[in-house]
């Protein structure tokens, strides 16, 4: 086969128009950048929300109040749905973390967790954050290590206790001074706020509630955009009574014993709870993979959507080889009759031209996927997000674009085949 | 010996308008090896007609075509491609280089498209041979729009004997030329004859067909006339003459400057 001479004359009739090779290509170029830009952007939002979700800790429960339906946003929960009570988590303690021997117990650890914006006031500085309410069982289940001091234990949260833990941003940000080890004991102001509604405005009114540094939680740094160390734990009676003032719980985190025994968990806090609120589901009980399939479940259509548009401008791409060809053809007309009369066959200029446009696409196609990738690198450094470039894109992507060189080369290169000589000859 | 071309009767009658058109009706031809033959004819003669059935680029409505003994008026595209690109040489008048392309690949051009594949190598020394033939081996390297229309023809020929033709077919190769350069070319396609190539060459005029050995007339798409060269032209005598004249110009122009 001349294949390699047909490949060596297709470069050099793209080199002689370089310009135009250049501009042709680059419809192909951007989408097909645009396509590997965008997978890379999302897989890494993707990979970030599973982490996020797998650092939560292992073998986890969650329940949420309200029913979400199925696979709905998760994060509508906060605040909304009043439904799940702190006699909820304690029967889910009584039911399967205490109940039984320990050997048996398929659950081993229970917090309820309620979550509220709050402001807090040390040292003649301020500094508004989240305020978390949970249980002692709380550091254990996130697998979350007390760096300094203690956390609280079961008797303080009996007693609604006036103590806190606090993470190391709380710390830079209101006792600048301080190390982590000379804040234990360190009294801090806390105002509860928004969230709580009346709750939070009687609590600025009785010029917030004083607590007690007892701890500080090890450094956990940034994930992504979240400062994992902007944290503050207290009791959640606490939370409920002096700060939020309700009545409700955010969530209720359960951990199954090990991963085989995450299913039973899940069904067994599910008929629990379901039976405590007279058969009505006005809750949602999640694992870990559910919550990673509903969060990931607008990544991956968001990334479903712009790969579609990168689709289309490919798409385009195409159209404007295919009209670059049909010039081409014209424009070359002679050439293709000199061929012809010297014993070229109609397959070899085909040949020829469908070789050219799927040059111009396939190297459209590589100097996508390098930009793509870049650009995505460029972007992610810039703006901070996670970037992951994902090998099959580019494969896909570089094939694809191939086939558009193929399925829009092949008219224009057909129409050079079924060329007559002596017209072609004759052509000015 | 076999005639190169031996045609029988051949018509064609183009279809394409309302009316049929008749461009060659009845031609009955040989021509053998070492001929050098000259189609002449007024436009619409049909001469243009004859000389794309003899190179195989069209075929004929009635009659037969032995080229070289072979019947190819019953060949399909590819099979008259493959004989037009072993067993014909294509000379234009527009000399039909490629662009942008050099001589030696515009030379090496019919040896793609041969039927069996030859080494890059060896298709580069058939290619100087034959630009060598026609005395622009040290121009190997320049591009069509580096050389003059003469030196443009010049590679034009040598790419036409690079596969060895049985037959070289000329289409007015002078008619984009100026005199001299004309001469020049005619020049070459004689000393080609003379080493046993036969050569078909279609013109309008009657200075350049002199330097044929045979010279037909078409008219209305019949040969009206078939004769051998009167008084032939020999290039090598007529660029003689003419560098004659041009130092008699010259000394004539200096003896008035001098005066």
């Amino acid at each position: 086969m001349r294949f390699f001479i047909t490949l060596r004359m297709a470069l050099r009739a793209l080199r002689r128009n370089a310009m135009r090779s250049i501009l042709t290509g680059l419809g192909i170029i951007i989408g097909v950048a645009a396509v590997i830009a965008m997978v890379s952007i999302g897989n890494g939002a993707k990979a970030q929300v599973q982490a996020a979700i797998a650092s939560l800790g292992d073998n986890l429960v969650l329940v949420f109040p309200g029913n979400q339906g199925q696979g709905g946003g998760v994060r509508s929960g906060f605040g909304g749905a009043t439904t799940l009570l702190p006699t909820d988590s304690d029967a889910i303690i009584a039911g399967f973390q205490k109940s039984k021997t320990d050997s048996d117990n398929s659950v081993i650890g229970v917090s309820p967790y309620v979550v509220a914006r709050g402001q807090i006031l040390a040292n003649g500085l301020n500094w508004g954050t989240q305020i978390y309410g949970v249980s002692p069982d709380f550091p254990t289940i996130r697998s979350w290590r007390v760096a300094q001091g203690v956390f609280f234990e079961d008797p303080e949260v009996a007693s609604s206790a006036k103590v806190a833990v606090v993470g190391k941003t709380i710390i830079d940000n209101l006792f600048p001074d301080m190390d982590a080890a000379s804040v234990i004991g360190q009294s801090i102001r806390i105002f509860g706020q928004g969230g709580g509604g009346g709750g939070g405005g009687g609590g600025a009114g009785s010029g917030g509630t004083p607590f007690r540094i007892v701890g500080v939680m090890a450094t956990k740094g940034i994930n992504g955009t979240q400062d994992q160390d902007d944290v503050i734990f207290i009791p959640y009676t606490s939370h409920m009574k002096r700060i939020s003032r309700r009545t409700f719980l955010s969530q209720i985190y359960v951990q199954a014993k090990d991963e085989d025994s995450v299913a039973k968990v899940k069904a067994d806090v599910t008929d629990l709870l379901t039976q405590r609120h007279n058969g009505t589901i006005d809750f949602t009980v999640q694992d870990q993979a559910d919550i990673t399939a509903a969060r990931t479940a607008s990544t991956d259509a968001m990334t479903y959507l712009l790969g579609a548009i990168a689709g289309v401008s490919l798409l385009v791409g195409g159209i404007g080889i295919m009209n670059i060809m049909l010039v081409s053809v014209t424009e070359r007309t002679r050439e293709i009759g000199i061929r012809m009369a010297l014993g070229a066959h109609g397959k070899d200029v085909l040949t020829q031209f469908l070789i050219e446009a799927i040059t111009l696409s396939s190297l459209g196609g590589l100097v996508g996927v390098a930009l793509g990738i870049s650009g995505s690198i460029l972007l992610g450094n810039y703006k901070g997000w996670p970037v992951e470039p994902s090998t099959t894109a580019m494969v896909i992507a570089v094939g694809f674009s191939a086939a558009v060189g193929v399925f829009f080369g092949y008219y224009p290169a057909r129409k050079a085949a079924q060329l007559d000589p002596i017209d072609a000859l004759r052509y000015e | 010996m076999a005639p190169v071309v031996k045609i029988d009767q051949i018509h064609k009658i183009y279809d394409s308008g309302d009316v049929p058109v008749h461009a060659v009706r009845g031609v009955s031809l040989e021509i053998q090896q070492k001929e050098f033959v000259a189609l002449m004819g007024a436009s619409g003669s049909g001469k243009s007609t004859l000389m794309n059935m003899l190179g195989c680029l069209d075929r004929p409505t009635r009659g037969s075509y032995l080229l070289d003994g072979v019947d190819v008026s019953l060949l399909d595209k590819n099979e008259l491609a493959d004989i037009r690109n072993q067993k014909l040489g294509f000379v234009f008048q527009g000399f039909n280089l490629l662009a942008r392309t050099t001589a030696l690949e515009n030379v090496e051009l019919p040896c793609l498209y041969g039927k069996t594949r030859m080494s890059s190598k060896k298709m580069r020394e058939r290619a100087m041979y034959c630009l060598d033939i026609v005395g622009l081996s040290n121009r190997a390297d320049h591009m069509p729009n580096q050389l003059s229309g003469g030196q443009q023809q010049r590679v034009a020929i040598a790419r036409a004997l690079v596969n060895e033709p049985q037959l070289l077919l000329a289409d007015e190769p002078t008619g984009n030329l100026d005199s001299r350069t004309s001469i020049e070319v005619m020049g070459v396609f004689q000393k080609l004859n003379e080493q046993g190539i036969t050569i078909v060459m279609v013109t309008h005029e009657l200075d350049v067909a002199r330097y044929c050995k045979r010279y037909l007339i078409l008219r209305d798409g019949i040969v009206v006339r078939d004769e051998p060269t009167q008084d032939r032209s020999i290039a090598e005598i007529e660029l003689a003459k003419l560098k004659e004249a041009e130092t008699a110009a010259k000394l004539l122009a200096a003896g008035s400057a001098a005066a």
